[in-house]
């Protein structure tokens, strides 16, 4: 079994994120100061897919906001290399909620995500329109966000994303939403496009299941406040993988059991804490 | 409910209404009538007046008078109100230090400053316009204010992460978010454009509706007055018309609130 605790694995190249010693701190209304995550040491290889789990409210999301550049930290965030001041222009980001422009269809809202690179606009629809098909939405090109399904919405953000060819990605529950099966298919359907070229990945959920049939590492971290990565394990299962048989496979079991005696023990004291008062 | 039947329900109340408006003015009950026509006239007499203001074509320039002041009003006020809400949204210390004037300036009841507005512009137009200009300028600037400072959060980051500048930012985001509060304050907007060109008018004028009105009023002349409100009405139910028509036009992005059955 290779799964267990482990320092960060050190590489040559530069890894396309990197931090090390951060730690977020919000300031609350009373001006006390709540520390969200501390101690996070992480790296993501180019080309790697490394998923988050953790129990809700651990403070996995701020993790990622601090990879996009959309919360300053303490410590060291460095990507590919070079340490990141600003909003992290290399990465691509798929949120939780709903974040495409309601007053834009899906084709102008997948389109406008080239205007920023000065891509012409006939240019920018044509490859908006072939994306579109690659996420499987050839006909819903001039529905409006609200004329669509929970799981179309999220085809068309992964579109918006995808199609600037960003080096990095940066997941925040995006399928958390949506209902089962289609969180099944959507997870199949980022892995197929994933595949094609290989981005760094770095993909939060509460999914166990989810987090292990799409990663090559998974990272477990403590309930929050104050939470960090106390555990780190390596998916040694063959891709491309389908994510509905290998759910099936034994070694899916392993590691699935593995994961969660690590993360049980937080589950447990998050929601303890979530009793106790409010976070 | 079909679309018929809500026609001929609505048909129905105006006739009922006037039903009981031609007995009461024009059938004694006990040697006197219910409704004296000195004071409401009769259908009768109203519809002629309508009639004849029709035929011999005055009324045309009236309601033109008064509809250029309303689309005047309404565009200076609007243009105002979307420049200085974005300012303020985007100015959050500027908002801060004007805030008491902008609250005094829109609870101070409007009318009052009509005669100084004639002072001021003269009899013409451009009185009512400036008097329009009060009303509809502070409608928008609190939409487009509320639009633009709560633009969703999660669409501006997103839009931001999709390499947006302050420019783009504006034209896909801000700008789109302040418009859809300010076309859905459109019916009001247009209303109380309407409004301030009327009351305008009949405060002192020599043209439009609002106009028609008081001089029928000040000779005691029931039936103007009625036929004056009755045409004023039919134009406000045109123009509603009308912007629902562009409303839809503009809006067909957003859901709509759950059809009427």
């Amino acid at each position: 079994m290779s799964s267990g605790v482990s320092s960060a694995l050190p590489t040559d190249e530069a890894s396309a994120i990197e931090l090390r010693n951060v730690e977020i701190a919000f300031r609350l209304a009373d001006r006390s100061e709540y520390r969200a995550v501390r101690d996070i040491d992480l790296s993501v290889a180019p080309g790697e897919f490394v998923t988050i789990v953790g129990p809700t409210g651990c403070g996995k999301s701020t993790i990622l906001n601090a990879v996009a550049g959309l919360v300053a930290v303490r410590g060291n965030v460095r990507v590919f290399g070079a340490p990141l001041a600003g909003l992290n222009t290399r990465a691509g980001y798929l949120f939780q909620q709903d974040a495409l422009m309601p007053w834009k269809t899906a084709l102008a809202n997948v389109a406008v995500a080239l205007e920023p690179a000065g891509v012409p606009v006939v240019e920018a629809r044509d490859k908006a329109r072939l994306w579109l098909q690659r996420v499987g939405l050839a006909n819903f090109l001039d529905r409006y966000p609200h004329q669509l399904s929970g799981g179309q919405r999220k085809r068309v953000a992964l579109a918006q994303t995808l199609i600037r060819d960003p080096e990095i990605l940066l997941m925040d529950e995006p399928f958390g939403p949506l209902d089962a099966q289609t969180r099944t298919l959507m997870g199949d359907l980022l892995l197929s496009l994933w595949s094609a070229d290989r981005k760094a990945v770095l993909f939060v959920t509460h999914d166990l299941d989810e987090a292990i049939s799409l990663a090559d590492r998974v990272l477990v971290m403590s309930a929050g406040p104050a939470a960090r990565i106390i555990a780190e394990h390596r998916i040694d299962l063959p891709r491309p993988r389908a994510s509905t048989d290998i759910r099936l496979e034994p070694r899916f079991h392993a590691l699935q059991r593995a994961i969660w005696a690590d993360l049980r023990d937080e589950v447990m004291r998050a929601y303890d804490n979530a009793k106790a008062g409010p976070e | 409910m079909s679309r018929l039947n809500l026609l001929l329900l609505q048909i129905a109340i105006a006739a009922a209404i006037i039903l009981v408006w031609y007995i009461g003015s024009s059938v004694p009950i006990g040697g006197t009538c219910l409704l004296p026509k000195f004071f409401f006239s009769t259908p009768v007499d109203v519809l002629a007046r309508i009639e004849k203001m029709f035929a011999n074509a005055s009324i045309w320039r009236h309601i033109y008078i008064t509809l250029t002041e309303t689309a005047l009003a309404f565009f200076i006020g609007s243009g105002l109100g979307i420049v200085i809400g974005f300012w303020f949204a985007r100015k959050p210390y500027v908002a801060a230090v004007l805030d008491p004037y902008v609250k005094a300036a829109n609870a101070l009841p409007r009318v009052v400053l009509a005669p100084i507005f004639v002072l001021w512009f003269g009899l013409g137009i451009w009185s009512k316009v400036a008097l329009g200009v009060t009303l509809v300028f502070f409608i928008v600037f609190f939409n487009v204010y509320q639009g633009v400072k709560e633009v969703n959060p999660v669409i501006l980051a997103n839009a931001r992460m999709l390499g947006m500048k302050d420019r783009q930012l504006m034209r896909h985001v801000y700008w789109p978010a302040a418009l859809s509060w300010m076309f859905s304050s459109l019916h009001t907007a247009v209303g109380f454009a309407l409004v301030g060109a009327v009351v305008g008018e009949y405060l002192g004028s020599a043209a439009g509706l609002g106009y028609l009105i008081q001089e029928a009023e000040g000779v005691f002349d029931v039936a103007g007055v009625f036929a004056g409100m009755i045409v004023l009405a039919i134009v406000v139910l045109v123009v509603d018309w009308l912007v629902t028509l562009l409303e839809n036009r503009l809006l067909a992005w957003r859901p709509r609130a759950a059809e009427r059955i």
